[in-house]
C-alpha cells in the first residue's frame, strides 16, 4: 500500500529537511518527500528564475499546456534551499493541516 | 521570456566556409551581431563567469530582423493529380488514430484555402470519419459516420462521392471488433453544398489553411492510402493490396501511395500508373508497423509490407525554414573551436532576455592540403547528443521530473519560451502530444538548450549545466591551461570517419557523449586501436546508437528499444531505424557496450548532488603513477560547480564481461552518493530493492585508465560533473591537475605498454 503521510511519525523529518533540504536523505525523509512531491491533480510547482543566481519565485504549471504557468510575485527567494523550504512547508499544511512556522535559518 | 531566438543552418563550419543564422525577433525590428568565441557560458558567481571574447568580422554592427514562425505538423504533398472532386471518386486505406478527440484532422484532402473550395476526408468530433466540401462561395457542409473511432486501433475506411448527385458514403470499419463498443462507423447520405474541383496538390494529414500554413494535422497512421475514380469498396481496397484487382479497379487507380517502398527516403511511392509520388513534410515517423503487421518479423528491412504506415504528429517539425538574417564567412585564419554569433536586441530584465547566443563550431579546414600543420589534441563536440537533447522538456511535460530530480524544476526565461512554443518540438527524451515517442531530432530548427548561459533543470544544483554549456567548463579549461586543440563535431566524424581523426595523438570529449552513429563508432575505435590516446570527460557515452538520414540534411534518429534508461519505449517491431535499416537502441544490445570504446559504461544516475571519489588501490600502480603526479590526496573532486562534486548526474564503472579492456585499472571510485543516484536498468534483470547509491555497492563512477595494445590508452573520468570541477580554486585542484597529468603524458608520443 503506499505510505501515507502520518504528521506524528513524520515531523521528526521536518527538522532533517530543514538542515539539508537538497542531498542525502534518510530512508524515512525519502519516502516522504517522494509522497509529497506526487501532485494527483496533475499540476506543477516549478521555480522560475528572475535573475541567475540572484532571485526566484515559485510558478504553478497548469495540467494544460496550453494555459499559462501561474507566476506568483512573491516571495522572492534568494536562495534554491529557501524555496525548497517554502513549498516543503506548504506541502505538508495541504497534507497535515499543520502549519510550521519556523525559518529555513535561524 | 525569450525575445531573439534564432539557429544556425549548420552547427560546424570550416575556415572559409559559409555559416547562416536565422533569427527571430519577438520585438522590433533590428538586433546587433557580433562573432564571440565561447570560454565560458556559465554566470554562475561561484565560478570564474562568463567569457565570450569578442572577434571582429564583417557582421559586426546592426540587421534587419523580424518575427519568424515555426509551422510544425507533417503531412504528405502530392503534385500533379487532376481536380479529384469533379468526378466520383473514392479515397481507401487504414488509418490508427492516436489523438482521435482532438478536434478536426485532415486525413485526405484536396482543398484550395483561399476560396474554402474542394473537398477534405477526415475526423472530428470526437474521432468520427468526416467528409467537408466546400463551393468556394461560402458554401461548407461536413457529413460524418455515427459512432467515433478508438484510439490506437486499426480502422479501414471508405469514403465515396459524387458531385453530381451529392451522394456520400462513409465507412469506418475497425480490424478489431470488441464486445459492447460501437465503433463501426457508417454515413449514407448527400450533401446539399457543390464540391468545386479545384486544381491543387493532394494532401495527406494536413490541409493548407487560409494564413499560408499546414493546418489540422491528423496524428496517427495511415496506410495503404488509395485514391480512385468512381465507387469502391473495401473489397477493392484489400485486392489492390493483394495484387488481385480486377482490370477495371486497377485502371481506376488515380494514386496508389505505398508507404512501405522507400522507407528510408522522403518520398512517398506512388506504385499506380501515374506515379503521383508524394513528399513526405517534416518527417513523420516511417518504417512503422502496418495494419497487417503480425509479429513475424520485427526488421522492416526484411518484410517492409508490414510496414507500410507513416505515423503523423502534429507536432513534427523538420526543417523550421527561417529566412537568413545574418551570414558570416569563416575568416581563413580563425582557430577551430567554440564560437557563436552573439545577437542582440536590447536590454534584458526579470521578464525577458534580448540577446542570444547561437552556438556553432569551427573545425579544421576541410581540404587536407590546406590544413598545414596541425596541433595533436582534438576536441569532439558532441553535438549529436546536444541535438538529441534539443528542446529537451520533460520538465514541463512528464510529471515526476521533480521527484527524479531530488529537488525542484528551475525555469529560466528559455523555459518559459519553450513552454509557450510547443512547435519547437521536442527532444528524443520527450513524447509528441500523442503519447508516441519522439525519434527524429533536426538542427533546423532553435535548439534553446544548446546555448550558452542555459541553465538546465537538470543540471545539479550549483551552476546547474548539463551538455553543451557543462562541456563550456572543459573549454575554459582548456583555454586557461593553453592547450592548442582543434575541433570537430560529431557530423563531421560521422562523415568522414578514421580519416578526420587519424592525424591527431589525444581526442578529448565533451561531458556526455552519448549518441553515436555506426560510422561514428567504428570511426573512433579504428583510432584507438590505431594507437590513439582517448581522455573519455563524462559519463554515459558511446550509449544511443542513431542513424543519419540518407538525403536530408541535419537530422539523426534513435529507437528506444529493448533497454536502458528510456523516457519512452518504441513499440514492439519498432526497433529498426527507417533512415537506413539498422536495428536501433542501445550499442549495448548490439553488442559495443560502451566499455568496449572507453574501457567503463554506464552503471548510474542522479540529479541531486554530485559527490567525490576515493583513492582505489591502482592508484599505487606503477603504471599510473604519471596520473598522480603532485596528487597524494585521498579525496578526488569533493568540490564543483556541477552538484559540488565531480561525480555525478551520469556515472560509469569499469564492469568486467562487457567486452572492455580487462587491464583498466581502478585508480579511484566515487563515494557517498545518495538514494537518488540510481542503478540503471541495464544492469539488472531482476529489479533489487536497493537501487540507491546509499544501499548499492555498484553505484559509483571508476575513473579508470589503461593502455592499449597499440601503444595508445584510454582514460575515462566516468562522470558527467568531472568538468564541473575542473576550474575550481583559479583552476588549481586535483580534479584539474588529474586531468593535466593525463594530457601531458598522452602528448607524449613514447608508446604505452
Ligand atoms: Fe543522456
Amino acid at each position: 500500500m503506499v505510505y501515507k503521510i502520518d504528521p506524528d511519525k513524520d515531523r521528526h523529518y521536518i527538522e532533517e529537511f530543514r538542515q539539508k533540504p537538497i542531498g542525502a536523505h534518510s530512508p524515512g525523509l525519502q519516502r516522504l518527500l517522494n509522497t509529497m512531491r506526487h501532485d494527483p491533480s496533475g499540476k506543477q510547482v516549478v521555480l522560475v528564475c528572475k535573475r541567475p543566481f540572484e532571485e526566484w519565485v515559485l510558478g504553478m504549471m497548469p495540467v494544460d499546456r496550453r494555459e499559462p504557468i501561474a507566476i506568483e510575485d512573491g516571495p522572492v527567494f534568494t536562495d534554491i534551499e529557501e524555496a525548497e523550504w517554502e513549498v516543503f512547508r506548504r506541502r505538508w499544511r495541504l497534507l497535515t493541516g499543520e502549519s510550521i512556522n519556523r525559518p529555513l535559518r535561524d | 521570456m525569450l525575445k531573439i531566438v534564432g539557429y544556425p543552418d549548420r552547427y560546424s563550419v570550416a575556415p572559409g566556409e559559409e555559416i547562416a543564422f536565422k533569427i527571430s525577433l519577438e520585438e522590433g525590428d533590428r538586433f546587433e551581431a557580433r562573432l564571440v568565441r565561447v570560454v565560458n557560458g556559465d554566470c554562475n558567481p561561484a565560478g570564474p563567469g562568463l567569457k565570450f571574447p569578442h572577434i571582429p568580422t564583417g557582421i559586426d554592427g546592426s540587421h534587419a530582423g523580424r518575427p519568424q514562425r515555426i509551422d510544425a505538423g507533417s503531412y504528405m504533398v502530392s503534385e500533379g493529380l487532376p481536380p479529384v472532386a469533379g468526378r466520383t471518386f473514392t479515397f481507401l486505406g487504414f488509418v490508427w488514430p492516436t489523438l482521435p478527440k482532438r478536434g478536426e484532422q485532415v486525413i485526405a484532402a484536396q482543398w484550395d484555402a483561399a476560396t474554402q473550395a474542394g473537398f477534405t476526408i477526415g475526423i472530428g468530433d470526437m474521432g468520427r470519419l468526416s467528409l467537408t466540401v466546400g463551393d468556394g462561395a461560402g458554401g461548407l457542409e461536413t457529413v460524418r459516420v455515427d459512432h467515433p473511432m478508438l484510439e490506437r486501433q486499426w480502422y479501414q475506411l471508405a469514403a465515396t462521392f459524387d458531385p453530381a448527385s451529392g451522394e456520400v458514403t462513409l465507412d469506418q470499419r475497425p480490424l478489431v471488433p470488441f464486445a459492447v463498443i460501437r465503433d463501426h462507423g457508417q454515413f449514407r447520405g448527400r450533401v446539399r453544398v457543390a464540391a468545386r474541383a479545384v486544381d491543387v496538390p493532394f494532401f495527406l494529414a494536413g490541409k493548407p489553411e487560409a494564413d499560408g500554413t499546414m493546418g489540422h494535422h491528423f496524428d496517427g497512421k495511415i496506410d495503404g492510402p488509395i485514391l480512385l475514380s468512381g465507387l469502391r469498396t473495401h473489397a477493392d481496397h484489400d485486392a489492390l493490396l493483394a495484387g488481385t484487382a480486377p482490370r477495371d479497379v486497377r485502371n481506376a487507380v488515380l494514386a496508389h501511395w505505398d508507404f512501405s517502398r522507400e522507407i528510408e527516403s522522403v518520398q512517398a511511392v506512388d506504385i499506380g500508373p501515374h506515379r503521383r509520388h508524394g513528399r513526405l513534410m517534416q518527417m513523420p515517423a516511417r518504417g512503422m508497423k502496418g495494419h497487417n503487421w503480425t509479429g513475424e518479423e520485427h526488421a522492416w528491412p526484411n518484410k517492409p509490407e508490414h510496414y507500410g504506415a507513416v505515423h503523423f504528429h502534429h507536432d513534427d517539425i523538420y526543417d523550421a525554414g527561417w529566412e537568413t538574417s545574418v551570414s558570416l564567412t569563416i575568416p581563413e585564419d580563425l582557430k577551430s573551436g567554440a564560437y557563436a554569433l552573439h545577437a542582440r536586441a536590447g536590454d534584458s530584465d526579470e521578464t525577458a532576455t534580448r540577446e542570444t547566443y547561437i552556438p556553432f563550431f569551427v573545425r579544421p579546414p576541410r581540404d587536407k592540403a590546406k590544413r598545414g600543420k596541425r596541433p595533436p589534441v582534438l576536441v569532439l563536440a558532441p553535438t549529436m547528443s546536444y541535438l538529441s537533447y534539443c528542446n529537451h522538456a520533460e520538465h514541463i511535460t512528464a510529471r515526476g521530473a521533480e521527484r527524479q530530480m531530488g529537488r525542484l524544476l528551475t525555469f529560466g526565461h528559455a523555459d518559459l519560451y519553450m513552454y509557450d512554443h510547443p512547435e519547437l518540438g521536442g527532444s528524443q527524451y520527450d513524447t509528441h502530444a500523442d503519447g508516441s515517442g519522439v525519434c527524429y531530432s533536426s538542427r533546423l530548427r532553435p535548439n534553446l538548450n544548446f546555448s550558452p548561459r542555459y541553465h538546465s533543470w537538470l543540471g545539479g544544483p550549483g551552476s546547474a549545466l548539463y551538455q553543451y554549456n557543462a562541456d563550456t567548463h572543459l573549454f575554459d579549461w582548456l583555454d586557461h591551461k593553453g592547450v592548442d586543440y582543434d575541433l570537430i563535431t560529431d557530423e563531421d566524424l560521422h562523415e568522414e570517419g578514421y580519416d578526420l581523426l587519424a592525424d591527431y595523438r589525444v581526442v578529448i570529449t565533451g561531458t556526455h557523449p552519448e549518441y553515436h552513429s555506426t560510422a561514428m563508432w567504428d570511426g573512433m575505435k579504428a583510432w584507438i586501436d590505431r594507437g590513439g590516446r582517448l581522455m573519455y570527460m563524462g559519463g554515459n557515452g558511446w550509449y544511443w546508437r542513431i542513424g543519419f538520414h540518407k538525403t536530408e540534411p541535419g537530422v539523426i534518429e534513435v529507437r528506444r528499444a529493448e533497454d536502458g534508461i528510456r523516457t519512452w519505449a518504441a513499440e514492439p517491431g519498432e526497433y529498426y531505424q527507417s533512415f537506413n535499416g539498422e536495428f536501433g537502441g542501445l550499442w549495448r544490445r548490439i553488442g559495443r557496450a560502451p566499455n568496449v570504446m572507453a574501457g567503463v559504461g554506464f552503471i548510474a544516475q542522479g540529479f541531486d548532488i554530485s559527490t567525490y571519489y576515493r583513492r582505489a588501490p591502482d592508484a599505487d600502480n606503477p603504471r599510473a603513477a604519471f596520473i598522480f603526479k603532485d596528487v597524494p590526496d585521498e579525496i578526488i573532486g569533493d568540490f564543483g560547480l556541477v552538484g559540488g562534486g565531480a561525480a555525478g548526474i551520469e556515472l560509469d564503472c569499469i564492469t568486467p564481461n562487457l567486452g572492455g579492456p580487462p587491464n583498466m585499472l581502478r585508480l579511484a571510485s566515487s563515494d557517498g552518493h545518495s538514494a537518488m543516484m540510481m542503478l540503471v536498468n541495464e544492469e539488472f534483470g531482476v529489479v533489487p530493492p536497493n537501487l540507491g547509491g546509499d544501499q548499492n555497492e555498484r553505484v559509483h563512477a571508476d575513473l579508470a585508465f589503461g593502455e592499449t595494445p597499440s601503444g595508445g590508452a584510454l582514460f575515462a573520468t566516468s562522470s558527467i560533473a568531472w568538468c564541473g570541477s575542473l576550474l575550481h580554486n583559479d583552476y588549481d585542484n586535483n580534479v584539474s591537475r588529474i586531468t593535466w597529468n593525463v594530457l601531458e603524458r598522452f602528448l607524449d608520443e613514447t608508446p604505452f605498454a
